[in-house]
């Protein structure tokens, strides 16, 4: 059943959630702190866990695995609806301290990746990974 | 003939997440052909798909005057569902599938750290071009500092301290700057600042925070890296929300005086 898989994910991420926001009250801002996180090491485990027990047949699987295709697309609609109108109209102080922090950041990667073990580059994408893509 | 545009209207505007599938669809299928005939494959179709988005979400704007881009024009009102919050976060949550639990692991404390530097790496920034753009008093600074950081820290700091009701304004346009720079610009530098691994993902996602710029910027790099920087981009605005309007302010106060 397909939404197995699905309704898996969603549990995680409820949970997850809900987790951020104690954390959040904990900490006291009223925000999520790290709910996403928290989410993704629930299906983690709950994933390894339902495999050793031979509850994740295929179709349950997918019911995961078109979320996480649906990954781009979600993304493309997602800058669609920006405020990039407001982005673009914020005047030369906005745009600089915006544009100033975004480049220093990426800048300093580099040089914090350096910390700890180094880390392989991922494999080329396969014919079959680049053509779910595409 | 205006009741064949009303009926159709009507269908646009009563399946509004059934026509953002379609619209979204289609933008992909015009990225798709513009990677592989115009840049030969050079720039991915995710990142020009990415860039279609944002343009038309900026004529959407012009048109509406809104500030839901594309989103507040009522026949494409669907995407703000498609690329909301929620859906967003579970699909992040579902790229987590497969991960690799030792990578995370192993770049915990390099992620840690980068969100710290990342956090109050653009507090110090936003709050300097603030200084160079004549502003003097620690409520304005703090609040431009927290919008450099994202639009949502901005005005949860400005709010808590005070500031005008202008420059929260400033602070949210600082971070949607942000966002939107990092989801264009990242896919172009990836390659010059070694943005191919989980653990520059992880780092990646602490020193941009902005969950729109990260997992847009990621997914215009390589999808497989998503779930790495939504890692640590997950802890950022909430950190962020915390230090912003205590210890950023608090500084910034006994400095002024």
């Amino acid at each position: 059943m397909i939404l197995y898989g699905t309704a898996v994910l969603a549990v995680c991420l409820l949970v997850g959630k809900a987790l951020g926001g104690l954390l959040g009250l904990l900490v006291g801002v009223d925000a999520d702190v790290g709910g996403v996180g928290f989410a993704m090491i629930l299906l983690l485990f709950a994933s390894g866990w339902m495999r050793s027990k031979g509850l994740l047949p295929k179709p349950t699987e997918r019911g995961m695995l078109f979320w996480s295709g649906m990954y781009i697309p979600i993304v493309v609609a997602m800058a669609a609806i920006q405020n990039v109108k407001g982005a673009l109209t914020g005047g030369p102080m906005a745009i600089t301290a915006g544009l100033a922090a975004t480049a220093i950041c990426m800048a300093l990667i580099p040089a914090i990746a350096k910390i700890g073990a180094p880390s392989e580059p991922l494999p080329p994408l396969t014919a079959a990974e680049r053509a779910e893509e595409d | 003939m205006n009741d064949v545009t009303d009926i159709i209207m009507g269908v646009f505007e009563d399946n509004g997440l059934v026509v953002a599938f379609a619209v979204v669809g289609i933008i992909m299928m015009v990225a798709g052909w513009m990677s592989r005939t115009l840049t030969r494959g050079h720039i991915a179709g995710s990142a020009l798909a990415i860039l279609i988005g944002l343009v038309l979400s900026y004529l959407g704007g012009l048109y509406s005057g809104g500030e839901k881009g594309l989103a507040d024009i009522a026949a494409f009102s669907g995407l703000a569902v498609m690329g909301g919050s929620m859906l967003r976060d579970f699909a992040i949550v579902a790229t987590a599938y497969g991960v690799d639990v030792r990578e995370i692991r192993r770049a915990g404390p390099a992620g840690a750290l980068s969100l710290v530097v990342g956090i109050f790496g653009s507090f110090i920034i936003g709050a300097l071009v603030a200084l160079a753009f004549g502003y003097r008093d620690a409520e304005s600074l703090a609040t431009i500092g927290a919008g450099a950081a994202t639009y949502i820290v901005g005005p949860v700091t400005g709010t808590a301290v005070g500031a005008s009701s202008e420059v929260i304004a400033l602070s949210v346009a600082a971070g949607l700057v942000k966002s939107v720079a990092a989801m264009i610009g990242t896919p172009l530098i990836a390659r010059y600042i070694g943005l191919n691994n989980p653990k520059s993902a992880m780092v990646f996602g602490g020193l941009i925070g902005t969950t729109s710029g990260v997992s847009g910027g990621l997914a215009a790099v390589d999808k497989r890296l998503v779930p790495y920087g939504a890692m640590t981009a997950t802890f950022y605005t909430g950190l962020g929300c915390l230090l912003g309007p205590s210890v950023f302010f608090f500084i910034l106060h006994a400095m002024l005086g």
